[in-house]
């Protein structure tokens, strides 16, 4: 080969050299959210279902805007009323739960906490931000836990129908043996929202503990069933709640006349509820989960969860 | 800000303050129509067909007949200024089609900004008594898929689907600050298009009148937003965002090649010659 053909040749190999780099640039920037792309602020979960089918949203972080929802909610002058109940030894995560609640629960908002239990005088002096608010209610004590768990039910009708009407906006119920990690905020209010259960996000249907007994009020067919609820954390506007306490509590009493209790006391009536009655939104197990010290791949941010406890230590019965 | 368009092809579901954005494959058709079947509900909706643009509804009133909430109840409002050129066109059981009369325009800028103030006048007279919700769609169009109780909410807007992919300083916004439609630079979550607007019928009559007064205040100081009534209502999604969001499934253009993300064309806008339908260029 010439001199000159030589050059043209290396001249030619180093454009097309550049050209192919370029291209391969090109390409990668376009599938990444490098390149000047519209994909700022790393937004959307592509790995977790963020929409159920009945196009109701399910809250995972990298779903939402904080700033923005915020903002929304700020301008709505909006009271959330949120109960907890403590009886027997169940007092002593009273403390834990509503210090962690102070520094993360509905941050900046109007939040009026309703305490439930047996022993006021061990409930805890904690010190509440502006406009944040707690009433302690005395109840009588129970002998079974079981019980406990299914009477609120009852109560939390009874409270939104004698007292919250003109007080609040929005209503969460959560149990008490937990403490917040991480934001739970605005992001959570909706209609009437439902918390997928941590132990049952990411598992087949045919394995969620629904009550498959037909006897029980709270009976779900096999093959039916949208996700697993928790018990442990519900909530939505007034009259939505109102109108899931007071068919559980009415479900749970036929069961009760009829010598039987559901599987899991009112988390089986409850996901029966919202089985036929949709949740408008979800939340992600990031809102309740199983114990901080455990993690999941799509869970990343841990805002609620389960303290653990000594069953045997802090329940009236076994 | 963040597009619909997630990586790999994959849709994004809900706006950064969790809408829901309606894609194919985000629902399930049979469990959404039986949560709505159980409501009973009215759907108004309202079309514009002045001039000659009433050439259109013959293939919307037909391909809606065939595609859009079939098996609720729909109440099509028509407005026209030629009511003798409303084709016959048979409707199914539960739906009805109510002509209403209106004075000609020889401008189709003032025929598209006019709407809001008949939209908002319908309501108020009408649509509170008679429906649940109301969609306001352009006439220039044609259902080719399905278009059902999905798409119901309080709210109700549709990502334009010339701009679903592009990044927000080169949405359309009317960018001077003397028109109220004034988006800055640095602001926006997407660009809606003006062709559908939906919702409760409370909520519509809000974006109505508030678009309507803010048209007037422009008028008034004689400056047309970039998009006439479009750009008014991205001004008021911005501020008032909508509880839902239609992917551009909802609002297509049939001039348009189809593209991977959008698998199936609901609504789109057909293929028009501008200088034979419009009264002015």
């Amino acid at each position: 080969m010439t001199m000159r053909l030589r050059q043209i040749f290396y001249v030619f190999l180093l454009g097309m050299f550049v050209g192919l780099s370029l291209s391969g640039l090109i390409y990668w920037g376009f599938t990444s959210i490098w390149f000047g792309n519209h994909l700022t602020g790393n937004l959307g979960r592509t790995d977790v279902a963020s929409v159920t089918p009945w196009l109701a949203p399910i809250v995972w972080e990298g779903t939402f805007d904080s700033r923005v929802i915020d903002s929304i909610y700020k301008q709505q002058n909006i009271t959330i009323a949120t109960t907890v109940f403590a009886l027997g030894k169940y007092t002593r995560f009273l403390k834990d739960f509503l210090e962690s609640a102070e520094e993360h629960y509905f941050v900046g908002f109007r939040v009026h906490f309703y305490l439930f239990t047996d022993q006021p005088e061990e409930v805890p002096n904690v010190k509440l931000g502006q406009e944040r608010y707690l009433t302690v209610k005395t109840l009588p004590s129970m002998n079974r836990w079981q019980d406990i768990s299914m009477s609120r039910m009852e109560i939390l009708e009874k409270l939104i129908e004698n007292e919250l009407a003109s007080e609040a906006d929005y209503i969460f119920c959560l149990d008490v043996d937990t403490k917040f990690y991480g934001r739970w905020g605005v992001e959570s209010l909706g209609r009437l929202v439902g918390v997928i259960h941590p132990w049952f996000f990411n598992v087949p249907r045919f394995l969620f503990t629904y009550e498959h007994r037909p006897k029980s009020q709270a009976y779900i067919p096999a093959g039916k069933g949208d996700f697993y609820y928790t018990g442990a954390a519900f909530g939505g506007s007034l009259k939505d709640v109102h109108n899931l306490t007071k068919t559980c509590r009415e479900q749970m009493n036929i069961d009760t006349a009829n010598s039987i209790e559901a599987l899991w006391h009112e988390e089986s009536h409850l996901n029966k509820y919202f089985l036929y009655n949709k949740p408008s939104k979800l939340l992600s197990p990031e809102y309740l989960w199983r114990d901080i010290s455990m993690s999941s791949g799509s869970v990343k941010i841990i805002r609620f969860s389960h303290v653990a406890k000594n069953n045997a230590e802090v329940r009236p019965n076994l | 800000m963040q597009s619909p368009q997630g990586l790999n092809g994959k849709v994004i579901a809900v706006t950064p303050w969790l809408a829901p954005i309606v894609w194919e494959g985000t629902f399930d058709s049979f469990l959404i129509d039986s949560i709505y079947q159980q409501q009973n509900i009215t759907i108004a909706t309202t079309v514009f067909a002045l001039g000659k643009y009433t050439t259109f509804l013959k293939a919307f009133l037909e391909s809606a007949e065939q595609n859009y909430f079939v098996g609720f109840r729909v109440h099509y409002y028509l407005f026209t200024d030629h009511p003798e050129q409303v084709p016959a066109v048979k409707l199914g059981e539960g739906r009805q089609l109510t002509v209403l009369k209106v004075a000609s325009s020889n401008r189709w800028q003032e025929i598209t900004l006019r709407r809001m103030e008949k939209l908002e006048k319908l309501i108020e007279s009408r649509l509170v008594n008679e429906a649940d919700y109301v969609f306001s769609l352009d006439v220039d169009t044609k259902f080719y898929g399905r278009w059902g109780a999905e798409s119901l909410g309080r709210l109700i807007g549709v990502i334009h689907p010339g701009y679903y992919q592009t990044s927000r300083k080169r949405f359309p916004y009317e960018r001077r600050p003397e028109s109220q439609a004034y988006i800055p630079a640095a602001e926006g979550d997407y660009y809606y298009g003006g062709a559908v607007i939906g919702g409760f019928v409370k909520d519509v009559y809000k974006v109505a009148k508030t678009c309507r007064e803010q048209l007037d205040i422009d008028a008034a100081k004689s400056i047309e937003a970039a998009w006439q009534e479009e750009s008014h209502l991205n001004k008021y999604f911005l501020y008032n965002k909508p509880s839902k969001v239609l992917s551009p499934e909802y609002l297509w253009q049939d001039f348009k090649p189809n593209t991977n993300e959008v698998k199936i064309i609901r609504f789109s806008q057909v293929i028009k010659n501008y200088a034979a339908v419009r009264p002015n260029p």
